[in-house]
């Protein structure tokens, strides 16, 4: 079939931009959609050890809920993640508001300062909850050791290994590795205030606190949106702290149980029990995923509501 | 409390001011200590740190060092996370800037449906579908091999690298490449020596925003990679950990030098850093 010049060249350039695009788009339907697709798939369906058995419609979703051995473990790790991303809602990106605030007015060592708040924030985790588990160490920790130093000996305690302390400390070495991150967020939010308008302010003599409050905080809820639904979904799949800092089964007594550790004790086995589940596992993975998706949007909205335009 | 605010604000000034440095030297201090404990820890014997947790070492005792990289296999690791993360950050650059580019520089009504594509690649937690993945990895033959983590890597970045590329390509005047088309040069050659050499800036934003966790990142390579000679740094020190949980000279000696990379570059490239690393939360 004879070929015009100008239908060569459509053709040459449509093939240009086939080249471009089809490499890329291939490789992510192969190694995002496709799984993700699949693991809603696979909850509908028993398993055995790495092969698949028959449909079981709903049966892996009512195990995981409402099931006698699994429910109770989920609901109790769920309530612990909810634990964190309060605590961490409130230590983090709180305090990282503050910080910002403090870095804001560019004081003496703003640079350093603002370098130092996010070195622990480029450390793996595997590092920090390493760390973090040395130093909690009761005998021979830094933190127990600066307590008997200071003549504080009755406040020294196994942290990792009393039940009331131990999801407390992996939400403090958590806060330590992250603050860093909602602080210079925050201050590249508050930079972009107009100026004029903190002066205003200032002029008309209102307080730190009612600046803070009243300006700052409205102004830069955009940064608040996207630190929250960071956090939530970060909270919701909670994984290495715990894991390198209590172990796979959130010890003391399940006290620091999440549901990242339920996951990967469900799905992929615990070395000692040696037991595997991919179809509870994936009804799990689904039950979290939408539970992110429905609320991490909700939150989303609601947030995006305050958002002022200037 | 009125009362209250009133004198603070007559005082602010100076007793303000104050108050931030003592908070921000508490708070750098608070976010500093323990990396240097670790680092002065790395150079005393386990009774010396038990015996004298806060004292300054003998700095020119480096055998727990010595032993680190001599003795274990934490070399090894070394490689193997600079193999993982090169690959993938160099897959993540030519991938991501195909589509990023392709999106910004011509018109086609599938832009917007490629676009949303990569916008749900971007959403979506990749950890969730990790026992597909894993299985999927497996009918590949790919598990327990350095590419299992490449390819993984790779997905999870591309999206945010064809945002960055496109936004910034499309940024770029069309005049530039109109001279070239006058001049007679072809569709790849324009992208090649016209275009691409102008979008450094925003190839390392995509690089360091990638490179940090994906070097950092422990989850996949726990589930994929069995076999010790493949295993990453994050993983291959929980090995490590494991074996001398002990001898804390030698885990401290561990987890310096398993940190010491990304720090150093990170005090080196402190500016690039951040803006990378936030590059996704500040618009």
């Amino acid at each position: 079939m004879p070929v015009s010049p100008k239908q060569a060249r459509t053709l040459k350039h449509c093939s240009w931009v086939a080249f471009l695009v089809v490499p890329p788009v291939v490789f992510m339907s192969l190694f995002v959609v496709y799984p993700i697709l699949s693991a809603f798939a696979y909850a509908f369906y028993e398993w055995r050890g790495l092969a698949r058995g028959d449909f079981v419609g709903l049966a892996n979703f009512k195990e995981v809920l409402f099931g006698a051995t699994m429910a109770p473990t989920v609901w109790n790790a769920f309530l612990h993640n909810v634990y964190a991303l309060v605590a961490l809602m409130i230590v983090q990106n709180g305090g990282g508001f503050f910080l910002a605030w403090l870095l804001y007015k560019e004081p003496f060592g703003f640079r350093f300062h603002r370098i130092a708040v996010f070195v622990p924030v480029v450390l793996s985790t595997i590092i920090v909850g390493f760390l973090w588990k040395l130093f909690l160490n009761p005998n021979f920790g830094i933190v127990n050791q600066a307590l008997y130093t200071v003549g504080l000996d009755s406040w020294a305690k196994p942290w990792l290994g009393d039940s009331s302390t131990a999801l407390g400390a992996l939400v403090l070495a958590n806060a330590w590795h992250f603050v860093g991150f909602p602080t210079l967020v925050y201050l590249a939010g508050m930079q972009r205030i107009p100026s004029e308008i903190i002066e205003a302010a200032r002029l008309d003599g209102t307080t730190e606190w009612q600046l803070l409050r009243n300006i700052v905080w409205p102004l830069v809820a955009p940064s608040t949106t996207i630190l929250f639904t960071l956090l939530f979904i970060g909270a919701f799949n909670w994984f290495e702290i715990p894991y390198v800092m209590v172990g796979l089964d959130g010890s003391p007594f399940g006290s620091t149980d999440v549901l990242g550790l339920v996951f990967y004790r469900t799905a992929f086995g615990n070395q000692s029990a040696s037991i595997q589940n991919f179809g509870l596992g994936s009804a799990l993975a689904t039950l979290i995923f939408l539970f992110i998706v429905v609320f991490a949007s909700m939150l989303t909205l609601w947030l995006r509501r305050r958002e002022i335009q200037f | 409390m009125t009362a209250l605010a009133n004198s603070s604000s007559s005082r602010q000034p100076i007793s303000f001011a104050f108050l931030a440095q003592v908070i921000l030297i508490a708070n750098s201090f608070i976010m500093l200590y323990p990396v240097v404990v670790m680092v002065l820890s790395a150079f005393k014997t386990t009774g010396e740190i038990f015996e004298h947790p806060f004292a300054l070492p003998d700095f020119t005792q480096v055998g727990n060092f010595a032993k680190v990289l001599g003795e274990t296999a934490m070399p090894t690791y070394f490689v193997n996370s600079i193999i993982v993360t090169g690959i993938s950050i160099v897959l993540i650059l030519v991938l991501g800037t195909m589509a990023g580019y392709a999106v910004a520089r011509y018109e086609s009504r599938t832009n917007t449906f490629i676009l949303l594509f990569f916008l749900a690649g971007l959403m979506l937690p990749l950890k969730l579908a990790v026992i597909p993945l894993f299985i999927l990895l497996r009918d590949l033959n790919l598990l327990d091999s350095h590419w299992s983590l490449i390819v993984t890597y790779t997905a999870i970045g591309l999206p945010s690298a064809v945002f960055i590329m496109a936004g910034f390509l499309r940024s770029l005047p069309a005049e530039l490449e109109d001279a070239a088309r006058i001049d007679g040069a072809s569709e790849p050659r324009i992208m090649w020596s016209v275009m691409l050499p102008l979008a450094r800036p925003p190839m390392a934003i995509a690089a360091i925003q990638n490179a940090v966790p994906i070097w950092n990142d422990f989850f996949f390579p726990l589930v994929f990679i069995q076999t010790d000679a493949y295993k990453t740094l994050p993983q291959g020190l929980t090995t490590f950990m494991g074996e001398y949980t002990t001898d804390w000279g030698m885990l401290f000696a561990g987890l310096t030098i398993a940190a010491a990379p990304i720090t150093l570059l990170y005090i080196a490239l402190s500016r690039q850093f951040i803006q990378g690393m936030t590059a996704g939360a500040v618009k």
